[in-house]
């Protein structure tokens, strides 16, 4: 297996750092050799910096790659919008000559170079892929018996050709591997439809995005599930801190409770709550935590 | 007027037609790039897949039709409604990279000046920190609560890192988006 090193971004270590430690726990648990990865920035943001100037956003994730370059370990990301810009980059240096000219133009002036050694890994695929599901299976010390919506987030999968990770209509494996926490993935319709955040539509356009979270929601409240389990901390945010500036604005409380996979991974690989910061999240809802304490009770 | 109308014609730098013309063409940036939306049908796939649509006013064929059309699509406040969620790519059935259509024409927008506040706000703090969502006190706290150090072992960690940030930015001259 390829030494990992841990990119955090953004969101993860400024706002929900819960994730930051139940990833870490988890990574442990599992003896995946992954570090921290000193000195990082923001990816930076596709939909905002890719948006505003290209040239830009491929220098600041150039610097990010030649980062783990130095290291020798492939960078693990636990964002889908560090993923995208950084697989995305990585993909560009490595295919396109003329921008790794011009790239390298620019991080020559930091006494850099991208080398293109490196490969860049989502959370998601790589423990479906390098790990598996039967090895998770096994390392499950509490199987959750939850009702999960599953949130794949668009960047996960999406662009496919580039992504690789097979069907971007109905794709299994995240629902695969929160199975394997002994959870259930409950079908519900637009269960693949984007949350709103993305494309500088949170900052940018606050109303409207949150109208698409709220369509989420209400979908997803219809299908009745313990919780939404999501692989991206913006998605996350959105889905999570959304709730209660979805109340504010449309008068529609949902009370859904939002976990990273991290964060359910972490439940049933036998840390409590408190340690992966599921008490940090801005939807409080009793009856899934008192849910949580008696399904660690039973085990 | 509303408010987008109003910010259009508040912007510092009016361009006229003539301009945009001869120094942005739409068609020919788009053309260098590697993206050929001429070859768009208007089917109206691309719009049937958009969540944002839903929602929001965005309607991807026509803006499409907009960029085909007209310089005008600079100003097209639909530009900034696309969350980047890639259904209109993957399933257009002339295979448009469309969501980097939208990303290109924005940024021909951006350097324009026409960009929103929000979205200066969020260049600033790249800009500042490094971090497009840097820490704050509530979050110190909450990693100290965690057993995590109070910074992250990122830039914010590290002032020389943060430096290196700082001087790459600037030889990109990304701060002259939001000085114009």
């Amino acid at each position: 297996m390829t030494p990992l090193t841990l990119f955090l971004g953004c969101v993860i270590p400024n706002r929900y750092p819960g994730i930051e430690m139940a990833t870490k726990l988890c990574l442990a648990k599992l003896d995946i050799d992954c570090t921290d990865l000193p000195e990082a920035s923001c990816c930076p943001a596709p939909g905002v910096f890719r948006s505003f100037d290209s040239p830009t956003w491929l220098a600041v994730a150039g610097r990010n790659l030649t980062l783990g370059e130095d290291m020798q370990r492939d960078i693990l990301t636990i964002c889908n919008g560090c993923f995208g810009s950084l697989a995305d980059a990585n993909h560009l240096l490595k295919e396109n000559g003329e921008l790794r000219i011009s790239t390298n133009a620019y991080l020559s002036e930091i006494d850099r170079q991208f080398k293109g050694t490196i490969d860049v890994r989502h959370i998601a695929e790589f423990l479906y892929s390098d790990v598996g599901t039967e090895k998770i299976k096994e390392a499950v010390e509490k199987p959750l018996g939850l009702r999960v919506a599953v949130h794949y987030g668009c960047h996960l999968i999406k662009p496919s050709r580039d992504r690789g990770l097979g069907s971007f209509e109905r794709p299994r494996f995240f629902d695969e591997l929160v199975e394997a926490t002994g959870s259930i993935s409950i079908e519900h319709p637009d269960k693949m439809e984007c949350c709103g955040a993305g494309g500088g539509m949170r900052s940018g356009l606050k109303e409207r995005s949150l109208a698409m979270a709220e369509h989420k929601l209400s979908k997803i409240k219809e299908a009745g599930v313990d919780c939404i389990v999501n692989a991206c901390p913006f998605c996350h945010m959105q889905l999570d801190a959304g709730q209660q500036e979805i109340e504010k604005v449309f008068g529609k409380d949902y009370n859904i409770p939002v976990l990273h996979y991290s964060q359910l991974l972490g439940l049933a690989l036998g840390f409590p709550p408190d340690m992966l910061g599921i008490h940090m999240n801005v939807v409080q809802n009793r009856d899934f935590m008192e849910k949580l304490k008696l399904s660690i009770e039973d085990n | 007027m509303d408010d987008w109308e109003q910010f259009i014609s508040n912007r510092k730098y009016y361009i006229t037609e003539k301009m945009i013309m001869k120094e942005n063409n739409v068609q020919e940036q788009l053309k260098e790039a590697g993206i050929d939306i001429l070859k768009c049908m208007q089917c109206g796939m691309c719009s049937g897949s958009c969540p944002s649509g839903r929602h929001t006013s965005l309607n991807v064929r026509r803006l499409i039709r907009h960029a085909i059309r007209s310089q005008d699509v600079l100003e097209d406040e639909e530009l900034w409604m696309c969350t980047t969620c890639y259904n209109c790519q993957e399933r257009c059935p002339r295979c448009i990279d469309i969501v980097d259509a939208i990303l290109k024409i924005r940024s021909i927008a951006a350097h324009k000046g026409i960009i929103l506040p929000e979205h200066k706000q969020v260049i600033k703090l790249l800009l500042e920190y490094g971090h497009a969502v840097p820490i704050d006190e509530a979050n110190m706290k909450k990693r100290e609560e965690l057993g995590l150090e109070r910074f992250p072992e990122t830039v914010h960690k590290d002032i020389e890192a943060l430096n290196e940030v700082k001087k790459l930015l600037n030889v990109c001259k990304l701060a002259d988006i939001i000085d114009q």
